[in-house]
């Protein structure tokens, strides 16, 4: 049976070599589909990838808690207008709940920043200690305010990559350098690792960091001492966010005296959600893009059989001789399937190759990010084979249903 | 054990249209070991179909036929496939050689079928060319061969596995009188090697060959004797 599959392979070869031409011409489609195939998931393999990454630079395992909306007279301001979480929510959160490896709190704002005869309109955080960790955010030169630096409300920055490149000159270093925020002078101690664009597109590099209690006492002056824009907290992993959302949900409705019926007063948002949304897009994108590849697999396959009930015609003749000589139905009918799976696969593998290439150039043309995932090949490899084995069987059936009188007759 | 081939009131009956056709009416026909019988009749008298039959690669309408101890009349395509492949060689008229395939490979087509090594396939294909007068040809296309040469890598694929009955229908029907002469002398002298040959012929010089000599006309058995001028022109 070995012996008999490897040497109908071998045939199968010779007489699909004898018509390079017409054998070219039929693997087209299956070539075209799986090349495609195999181009555009990697593509969309890519993508979703990249917005993976984005996700984590947020910081893994990150909850944010975003304080509700402000109700005027039935005017119903925007998210995190009202100023319903505070600090003291922020560390009874830290007490409370040990499933919570962090807890931290920001407020931001968009100030001028001065350095020399420099300026620049950025965004101005006041954060607690626990708040970079969270983000998992390193430093490239300088180090992390100290508690004395938060205890005394010290002058003291931490300065993103965007924000370095607005205020001073390239190679200049700018840890031990002083900026004015509302005149206020600031101490740089510190420049962060560059982090690239957010989920949302945001430059998250575009930013300065200034202790808390320093932002609170010096530079926004607000009206409500101890409210924070948002508060931030992180798991050890990530199967215990949905957990520790649901104790944060619980604690906070307690702490702000909320009655059953009454709704949250914040909202609370993970990088699950966040992510997911995005990915859910690509993967739409991905199906589509599938759904298109299957089309032109099935004509492919169309192509296959009709090359297919064409040479049954020609090697009728053929096909007698062989069942005078002992070839049973069986036998016939492997010898076509071959024939159909040899094509299609060498179809397949012309179209994997083409596929790779065309996700390289891709990525060398345009930029785009591609995967080529050992996963898709493999489906694609599979998926050319099944249609070869479909689309061969109706012919193969016909060649091994021939009468051998009538077929040893034919011209 | 008895007759290698055992034919009882065998019929065979076509419908074309709504016109029926006795092809054959009522054969008896028992052929022994190592005969060499020569079915003649003029076209349309039956003779093919009862190749054909003989061969197995058609079934009767009524009657038995027994190959070998065999019962084949009612037998399923795969039996008779296994059939034709054990036991029947078939050479015709127009060779049927594959094309674009080499004469060894051709020879040893009933092999491949049998489910043999590559290896065994090659070394009696190989001896069965060698039987046929072909060797050093082993790996010539029909193309660059002769029609005698032709005929006899058919003749070599017939014999590749040790059938029990050759069936050569017109064998030398497309040849020329000097490669006739040396397809018949292949045939005489498997036949005096102990190999039973049935051939279809209309050609009397043809059918002098044979040691007996059966004559169909409208489907019926004419006459069946032993040949009276055995005069073979050996090579």
């Amino acid at each position: 049976m070995f012996a008999f599959i490897l040497l109908t392979v071998l045939t199968a070869l010779r007489v699909l070599s004898r018509n390079r031409l017409r054998a070219g011409l039929t693997m087209l489609g299956i070539v075209i589909g799986v090349a495609a195939v195999i181009a555009l998931v990697s593509i969309g393999q890519g993508a979703r990838a990249a917005v993976r990454s984005q996700v984590a630079s947020m910081g893994t395992n990150v909850i944010v808690v975003l304080p509700g909306a402000t109700t005027v007279g039935g005017v119903r301001g925007g998210q995190g207008t009202a100023m319903t979480l505070t600090v003291s929510d922020g560390l009874e959160l830290k007490k409370r709940i040990p499933l919570l490896v962090d807890t931290g709190w920001a407020r931001r704002d968009v100030m001028q920043i001065v350095n020399g005869n420099r300026n620049w309109n950025g965004p101005v955080n006041g954060i607690s200690p626990g708040y970079l960790m969270i983000r998992d955010w390193a430093y490239t030169s300088g180090g992390p305010f100290t508690q004395v630096d938060v205890d005394s409300a010290a002058r003291v920055a931490l300065i993103g990559q965007t924000t370095v490149e607005n205020l001073f000159d390239a190679g200049e270093e700018p840890v031990g350098a002083t900026i004015r925020i509302k005149n206020v002078p600031f101490r740089i101690v510190g420049v962060l690792t560059p982090k690239g664009q957010s989920a949302q597109g945001a430059d998250q590099d575009d930013v300065l960091f200034i202790p808390f209690t320093t932002a609170e006492r010096k530079v926004f002056g607000s009206q409500f001492l101890g409210s924070v824009g948002a508060l931030f907290a992180s798991t050890e992993r990530p199967e215990d966010l949905p957990e520790a959302v649901d104790q944060i949900r619980e604690a906070l409705r307690i702490r702000h005296r909320l009655q059953p019926e009454q709704p949250d007063d914040f909202t609370i948002r993970t990088q699950v959600d966040i992510g997911s949304v995005q990915e859910g897009t690509s993967h739409t994108l991905t199906v589509m893009l599938f759904a298109i590849a299957s089309v032109s697999l099935l004509v492919g396959g169309i192509g296959i059989m009709n090359i297919l009930l064409v040479s049954v015609t020609e090697r009728t003749r053929e096909i007698g001789i062989r069942m005078a000589v002992g070839a049973k139905r069986f036998h016939i009918l492997m010898q076509f399937l071959i024939e159909a799976v040899t094509l299609s696969v060498t179809g397949g593998l012309i179209g994997i190759g083409i596929g790779i290439i065309g996700a390289r150039l891709t990525t060398i043309v345009a930029g785009w990010p591609t995967i080529i995932s050992a996963d898709s090949i493999f489906t694609a490899f599979i998926f050319s084979a099944g249609v070869g084995l479909f689309f061969g069987l109706y012919p193969a059936n016909k060649a091994a249903r021939l009468n051998p009188i009538e077929a040893l007759r034919y011209e | 054990m008895g007759s290698l081939i055992l034919c009882e009131d065998l019929w065979k009956v076509y419908r074309v249209g709504d016109v029926t056709v006795q092809a054959l009416r009522d054969i008896d026909l028992a052929v022994e070991q190592g005969e060499f019988v020569a079915v003649m009749g003029a076209s349309g008298s039956g003779k093919s179909t009862l190749m054909n039959i003989l061969g197995c690669l058609d079934q009767p309408s009524r009657g038995r036929y027994r190959l070998d101890g065999l019962d084949v009349a009612s037998a399923t395509s795969d039996i008779l496939a296994e059939v034709r492949n054990r036991r029947i060689g078939f050479v015709f008229q127009s060779f049927n050689l594959i094309p674009r395939t080499s004469a060894l490979e051709n020879a040893q087509l009933p092999l491949f079928y049998r489910g043999l090594s590559l290896q065994e396939q090659r070394v009696q294909a190989g001896s069965a060319l060698e039987r046929v007068g072909l060797a050093g040809r082993e790996h010539h296309y029909p193309t660059q061969l002769s029609g005698g040469q032709q005929q006899r890598v058919a003749i070599a694929r017939a014999l590749v596995g040790s059938p029990a009955i050759v069936l050569a229908d017109e064998p030398t029907g497309n040849l020329d009188m000097e490669s006739s002469r040396e397809i018949l002398g292949i045939l005489a002298r498997l036949n005096r090697d102990g190999m039973t040959i049935m051939m279809v012929t209309h050609d009397s010089d043809v059918a002098a060959y044979a040691s007996r000599q059966i004559m169909l006309q409208d489907g019926r058995i004419l006459f069946d004797r032993a040949t009276t001028s055995h005069v073979p022109v050996m090579q």
